[in-house]
């Protein structure tokens, strides 16, 4: 066996919990340095799986795999888990959540990332699964003293724990039909004729569980409680990596083990990504606080990256894939922003804290200005190629109406997205916000958007690795 | 065999009417004893399988620690298990109704279940017979080998599990007086005692 292929989840583990002995018996307060250490980790990490030559290997009896598809999913998992610990490091400082516990958690939760997106069997789909949002449920509720962190930690906690029950169950249905765990055994045992109602509802439960990781309507009621509820940081965090590990599994099962009952999930896949293209489009027009809007964005960008999906092809992955990419991108943009939406040295999170931005912050309300148009899917910018790949695969698997309701719902959503730069340059500013907003805060905001906005001058680099990675998934 | 039969309804039979009282009992204290009589129950069928390894984990587990956790939360926690209980009879129609359901469409599925040829083969996992390898070591010896990766893996999440229950109850509070073991072996008596010489009659 080839163990160098895990090589960057040993990695990540052996550092933190050697990260975790230090900060317990280092004097003082270690968190600024367990936080650098962390994005050191994660940095290195990413260099060493950037380095790995996919092979479709697996490891521990088959129960692991590293592919091209897993390897492009994790250099954007790190990468996004670094850039959300880099921009939480002072704003935990400043909101006195200084414990040295937080950045760690950040790293297990992203070690628990790349074990999903490695699982190559129900039982390491659920162990990468839980390790992450066991994780998770811990940050959201860091803030023990403010009721709506706890309440957004319990929520999450409480809901995350029935999708686990759902997924178990699924899984247990589909091992009494297939007698094994394994990915490739199961489509091994499984051709479209043979599928039993029982195997069926197995996989339904399946897909339930994982909707609600990935926050898909109908599976969605979480997402707005615990994204608003939840510290700043923990919600870019929660907007970025997790959202990628879990559709990346989602598309890794259904492909996979599931492939041949692909006449089967895509009416359910069909579903849910209309469903939270629309309802993410229609909820977030009354919202008055920005991370709620952000949080019914994500979930109509689920249902954006969901019709890649839903076509069933490999262009239609190329294109989920593609639309991720972009999407983290951006959100991590935003959330930078958000995150300099301080007044006085409070925390502000109303949409109309924006007013005027344009004169007081003119730097910054442009590039804010460049995430809304892009999430709004305004040519050139990024987030239009990111729509325009998943739409033309819907049509060439002839889902029309999928493409013509993908499209409307986007230009509805373009409404809350633009009335935002409306606030920014055209209505009277209010109290300027603090500056200066430090130099980490600085960088993130400028480089996402500069990637945002120069996207079109080189896609095609970007767009061949993602090829390349569905490509790897349809071929294993 | 007539007496396996008779010791597997024994076991059976106390089991489930004691999950039922876990529910219904008044008494949050008479709900986790018969939680333990639930798990003792379960143990027997467990040995019934020849799997005494699981039977002897279920009661140390179980019983030695995680009743015992119950027991202790509900004596110190006061919960008024009364008023939790109080809609019970509102919503007895409504779960009712969606347990029925939920029974029949489980029921369509087990009737209509087919298993994909060769399955039962793959499940079954080669182990020696059972008066040659006890429990313990036919576990172990996949547990560490085929199954390192998973068993590594649950140790992380239990170590996340940890680090998150410290981190959100932990609270560093000031004035709080400690116990220091070096400086009360450091003490000596010179420091603390301070002998003197009282005249008599005269006082301190």
């Amino acid at each position: 066996m080839n163990y160098t292929l895990a090589l960057p989840e040993l990695f990540l583990a052996a550092s933190g919990m050697a990260m975790l002995i230090y900060g317990a018996f280092r004097r003082g307060n270690p968190t600024r340095e367990v936080g650098w250490g962390v994005i050191a980790v994660l940095v290195v990490a990413l260099f060493i799986t950037g380095s790995q030559t996919p092979g479709n290997g697996a490891l521990f009896g088959g129960m692991f795999i590293v592919d091209g598809f897993a390897v492009f999913l994790k250099i954007l998992i790190l990468a996004a888990s670094a850039l959300a610990v880099l921009m939480s490091q002072s704003y935990i400082e400043r909101e006195q959540m200084a414990r040295y516990e937080f950045p760690l958690l950040l790293l297990f939760a992203t070690l628990g990332m790349l074990m999903m997106v490695s699982a190559n069997d129900l039982i390491s789909l659920y162990i990468g699964l839980e390790l992450q949002s066991l994780a998770l449920y811990v940050v959201a509720a860091f803030r023990r003293d403010s009721a709506r962190s706890t309440e957004a930690g319990l929520k999450y906690f409480v809901l995350g724990a029935l999708s686990s029950g759902m997924l178990l169950y699924g899984s247990s249905l589909i091992y009494g039909f297939a007698g094994t765990t394994q990915f490739a055994g199961i489509a091994a045992s499984l051709t479209a004729e043979s599928a039993s109602i029982g195997l069926l509802v197995g996989m339904v439960f399946l897909v339930a569980g994982l909707a609600f990781k990935i926050s898909a309507v109908p599976f969605h009621m979480w997402t707005p409680d615990v994204y608003e509820g939840a510290p700043t940081p923990v919600t870019a965090f929660l907007a970025a990596a997790p959202k990628l590990a879990a559709i990346g599994l989602f598309a890794r099962v259904l492909v996979g083990p599931f492939g041949d009952l692909v006449a089967e999930w895509r009416q359910i896949v069909l579903v849910i990504s209309i469903a939270s293209m629309v309802l993410g489009a229609y909820a977030a027009i009354n919202q008055t606080n920005i991370k709620r809007l952000m949080a019914y964005s994500s979930i109509g960008s689920v249902g954006y990256a969901l019709v890649g999906l839903a076509a069933g092809t490999e262009e239609g992955l190329r294109g989920m894939l593609v639309y991720m990419m972009i999407y983290i991108v951006i959100n991590i943009g935003t959330f930078a922003c958000i995150l300099c939406m301080r007044v006085k040295g409070r925390m502000v999170e109303g949409i109309e804290d924006l007013a005027g931005l344009s004169r007081t912050q003119p730097l910054l309300a442009a590039a804010l200005a460049v995430f809304m148009f892009s999430l709004a899917g305004i040519p050139p910018l990024a987030g239009f190629f990111g729509k325009l790949y998943v739409f033309l695969a819907a049509i060439n698997a002839q889902l029309y109406v999928l493409a013509v309701i993908g499209v409307l719902a986007s230009v509805v959503a373009a409404f809350y997205y633009v009335r935002i730069v409306k606030v920014m340059y055209f209505d009277e500013p209010g109290d300027a916000f603090d500056r200066p907003i430090g130099w980490e805060m600085a960088a993130i905001v400028g480089v996402t958007a500069l990637a945002a906005l120069l996207f079109f001058v080189l896609p095609e680099p970007f767009i061949g690795e993602a090829a390349a990675a569905a490509a790897a998934l349809f071929a294993g | 065999m007539i007496v396996q039969t008779l010791a597997f309804y024994l076991f059976a039979v106390v089991a489930v009417a004691s999950g039922i009282m876990v529910v219904g009992a008044r008494n949050p204290v008479h709900s986790v004893l018969f939680l333990i009589l639930a798990f003792f129950n379960s143990a027997g069928l467990f040995i019934l399988l020849g799997a005494e390894l699981l039977a002897m984990i279920l009661i140390i587990v179980y019983v030695g620690a995680v009743a015992v956790l119950f027991l202790f939360v509900v004596m110190m926690l006061d919960v008024n298990f009364v008023a939790l209980r109080e809609g019970f009879a509102r919503y007895l129609p409504v779960g009712a109704l969606v347990g029925a359901v939920l029974l029949l469409e489980l029921l369509l599925v087990l009737g209509a279940w087919v298993v994909a040829p060769g399955a039962l083969e793959r499940a079954g996992v080669p182990i020696a017979p059972a008066g040659e390898v006890t429990n313990a070591a036919a576990l172990g010896a996949v547990l560490y080998t085929k199954y390192i990766y998973l068993f590594q893996a649950a140790g992380l999440v239990l170590l996340v599990a940890m680090i998150g229950a410290i981190v959100l109850t932990l609270r560093e509070r000031t004035g709080v007086r400690r116990q220091s073991a070096a400086r009360q072996l450091a003490r000596r008596s010179e420091d603390t005692l301070d002998i003197r010489d009282v005249t008599t009659g005269s006082g301190v």
